[in-house]
């Protein structure tokens, strides 16, 4: 029920502005845009698609935004190590001793 | 005194033929073990491979057989008259030997204009040139108007065995290495997006060509070190691969960030939910090498015109026995068995 | 591949297998379901489980679509076809999968005209391209798929293109969600949620896990570092005692899902009042049959189907590994009777069936500490 890939919007048809090409990484497949009719797409913009339908457009700052918190893994309790030395913060502590993470 | 072959029994239990049987991987090898290894291969231990080399009197002959059935008939690099040379080139090629000689048996569907079977016999002369192979005989018989898809080809090679040349799953050892000789799934997917049917587009040609000046290449240069090669046609990589697994007992990991796909492939399996290691070569082929070898080997591949893609793409271990598992860099792995059927696109 | 490669990075993978690792409390047992099939597939095709601690256990849930057709709705969509000057046209996903007479495949090889397709419009193309033929779209699976299935019987209509129906067979998630949660065999403690229906339908949907069962949910994409995130932000609320819905997925999932599509749906679409799902018997409400204003399009409307209910063979246990109650391995028949070649339930068929799933990428793995526990 779910494959579902990422494209790139390379063109949408003239004659009809529910269809569109994306290009999957120099493949290109004809796209139905129906479903995206409320915030349509533009060239460059990137969807992703699902048995041939535009099912959302796809956020490139929420991806970047994600790739930095998962960038942070594993670095966020040596940032917290040193902000603590710093006696700032006021971090919440659950019954376990565990800090909270952002 | 051999068994009389009305008496011999067959394991094969299905009542009817399907397409999968014709795909190359399970299917296929049920019919062949079940159906035609009784039947007509007597009692002889040997694996099943596509060629088979014969003593006769002093000489020694290889020989191999195949046929060619793909829609459409032409496609981006190349079409049918090609592949029917290249692909029994190539058997003999994998299984050691340099085609001398080829015969043809076209299959003709009544309408088919000339012009079309004028092109494709063309083709197959460019081929056979290109490949240092000589047609020297054939058949053609014509069948009504709705049968043969146009033209099935059907060809037949015989040659040399290349000398010093020892090669069969039982020769495989687990530190052995797994080469191949460029990207995984060329010929396939522009098959499937030459049919039409799925409204996918990319600048993707098929890859047929011949081998042989590759398999040339490694045989002088690890000789005894070969101990297997395969070209990965219908069922791809991993079909070829897990055959090997059963008839060696051993395990084959893959290394996935090593397995080379062209972008293009890669993408279009991605949509349709395909794995490259499951999607026909017509100009590739895997090679097991020993250690020692190997890497001398891989730069001799490469420094070859035509070669210069080849990878090392995974070694031979004792476990998981009879299987194959491709790893990641992670950490992660997963088994990857043989096809049932033709590779069927998916949603899910 | 953008938007793909980079939530595969070797390094990240590694860093969010370190921090499940951390998070897991060694002193609990967690099982977190994944509801959706595509999860499964993905968490076996890239190996996630090897990553794992051995006290978090996933859990494979109901979420494939194929799995859950009961039989005899297999066998009436192709005895409908079974007509002369018929097209029945499907997803790759259903040609394998057992009838009571064979599949789709086997009576394509019979003489049938059985066409795979990609997707519904490529069905109504057929239909224009062969107007003295009848083409059968059998339509499967969750929200994901049903407003394009919508979005085409529209067009159909509209193109008053009469050689054209659909065999309904959409589903909907939440009423499954709840059969798992109301089934007394199940202890579970959250949910990866399915990020592809969740495009459709939104975030808020899931509210009442959390609110009513007081069990996080986490709406997942489906690259290893989103279900690796995932994990760890349920991890990180069960540690914490909380339960509630958060959205890993947010790159492509609006919390208020897609207006366009849910409009198509309610177009076309209402919810029957009770189907059988394979393995989870009745559900009332709980998948979607094509509206009156649309019987022409109608398969089930047009032509006379006879709903004969085909139960699934007794020694097979498809029902219990649906429900996650039993791992396919198992199951009695699994990996002899039943296998992809030769699968005795559609579970063992379909690529994100878990039977498949593990047979094809798992069970002959050398055994690992990591994956001797759940396994």
């Amino acid at each position: 029920m779910c494959l579902a890939i990422p494209g790139k919007i390379i063109e949408i048809d003239s004659q009809n502005p529910q269809q569109a090409v994306v290009d999957v990484v120099g493949v290109r497949r004809k796209v139905d845009l129906g479903l995206l009719q409320d915030d349509r797409p533009v060239p460059g913009d990137w969807v992703l698609i699902h048995v041939g339908f535009a099912m959302s457009k796809i956020s490139e700052a929420d991806a970047a935004d994600q790739m930095r918190t998962l960038t942070m893994l594993g670095e966020t309790d040596a940032a917290m190590q040193e902000v603590r030395g710093y006696g700032l913060e006021n971090e919440e502590q659950d019954p376990s001793g565990q800090r909270r993470t952002p | 005194m051999p068994i009389a072959t009305s008496i011999r029994k067959i394991s094969f239990r299905e009542t009817q033929i399907e397409m999968a049987h014709g795909a190359g991987g399970k299917a296929s090898r049920r019919l062949v073990e079940g159906l035609f290894a009784p039947l007509l291969f007597g009692s002889s231990p040997s694996p099943l491979g596509d060629a088979a080399h014969l003593q006769i009197d002093e000489t020694k002959i290889a020989v191999t057989t195949d046929s060619f059935v793909v829609k459409p008939l032409r496609f981006p690099g190349g079409s049918i008259g090609e592949l029917a040379i290249n692909g029994t080139v190539n058997d003999l090629a994998v299984s050691g030997a340099r085609a001398e000689a080829i015969v043809v048996s076209f299959i003709l569907e009544a309408g088919l204009p000339t012009e079309i079977l004028e092109a494709e016999v063309r083709a197959m002369g460019q081929a056979a040139e290109k490949a240092g192979v000589r047609i020297v005989g054939g058949d053609t018989k014509v069948v009504e108007h709705g049968k043969a898809d146009s033209m099935y080809i059907s060809t037949t090679a015989i040659g040399r065995a290349l000398p010093g040349v020892e090669i069969s799953p039982q020769a495989v050892r687990p530190g052995d290495k797994v080469l191949l000789s460029g990207p995984l799934g060329d010929h396939g997917i522009t098959i499937l997006l030459a049919r039409g049917d799925l409204d996918l587009d990319a600048d993707l040609r098929s890859d047929t060509r011949s081998v042989f000046p590759l398999v040339q290449t490694l045989v002088s240069e690890a000789g005894a070190g070969v101990r297997w090669m395969r070209d990965p046609t219908r069922g791809g990589a991993a079909t070829s691969l897990n055959e090997l697994a059963r008839d060696c007992g051993l395990g084959i990991v893959l290394f996935e960030e090593n397995i080379p796909v062209r972008d293009s492939v890669r993408g279009a399996c991605e949509l349709l939910g395909l794995d490259p290691l499951h999607i026909a070569n017509e100009g590739q082929f895997l090679a097991i090498v020993s250690a020692g070898n190997a890497e001398a080997a891989l730069q001799a591949l490469r420094a070859t015109p035509g070669g210069e893609e080849a990878q090392m793409i995974g070694e031979v271990r004792e476990q998981p026995e009879s299987a194959v598992l491709v790893t990641t860099l992670y950490g992660g792995s997963r088994i990857v068995d043989m096809l049932v059927g033709d590779p069927l696109p998916r949603i899910c | 591949m953008k938007f793909v490669d980079e939530f595969r990075s070797p390094e990240l993978i590694s860093r969010a297998g370190e921090e499940i690792r951390k998070l897991a409390d060694p002193h609990r047992h967690y099982r977190i379901m994944e509801v959706c099939g595509g999860h499964t597939h993905a968490i076996y095709r890239f190996g996630l489980k090897d990553l794992l601690p051995p006290n978090v256990e996933l859990i494979h849930g109901p979420g494939c679509p194929v799995c859950v057709l009961p039989m005899g709705r297999i066998d009436d969509g192709l005895s409908l076809a079974a007509q002369p000057d018929f097209i029945f046209a499907a997803f790759g996903d259903m040609m394998r999968v057992p009838g009571t007479h064979g599949s789709p495949l086997e009576y394509k090889a019979r003489g049938m005209d059985v066409r795979i397709v990609y997707s519904p419009a490529d069905a109504l193309k057929l239909a224009r391209s062969n107007r003295d033929k009848h083409v059968m779209f059998f339509a499967i699976g969750f929200e994901t798929t049903a407003p394009s299935t919508a979005l085409t019987l529209v067009r159909a209509k509209a193109e008053a293109l009469h050689n054209f129906s659909v065999f309904c067979n959409h589903v909907t998630i939440i009423p499954a969600i709840r059969a798992i949660l109301d089934s007394p065999d199940m202890r579970l403690d959250g949910f990866v949620g399915p990020g592809h229906v969740s495009t459709v339908i939104g975030c808020r949907p899931y509210d009442w896990i959390a609110k009513d069962e007081g069990k996080p949910v986490v709406v997942s994409g489906f690259e290893p570092l989103d279900i690796l995130q995932s994990i760890v932000m349920l991890l990180r609320q069960l540690r914490k005692g909380e339960a509630k819905v958060e959205n890993q997925y947010k790159r492509v999932v609006p919390w208020e899902g897609n207006r366009a599509a849910l409009r198509a749906m309610a177009e076309v679409f209402e919810l029957r009042p009770y189907f059988e799902w394979r393995g989870l018997g009745f559900i009332s409400q709980s998948a979607l049959k094509i509206r009156a204003s649309y019987a022409e399009w109608d398969s089930e409307q047009r032509f006379l189907v006879s709903g004969v209910r085909v139960t699934d063979p007794k020694a097979a246990q498809c029902g219990e590994v649906l429900k996650g109650v039993l791992k396919p391995s198992q199951c009695k028949l699994f990996g002899r009777e039943c296998t992809p070649e030769q699968p005795v339930g559609a579970l063992m068929v379909s690529s994100e069936g878990s039977c498949a799933a593990y047979y094809n990428y798992e069970h002959r793995k050398p055994v690992t500490i990591a994956n001797a526990a759940t396994n």
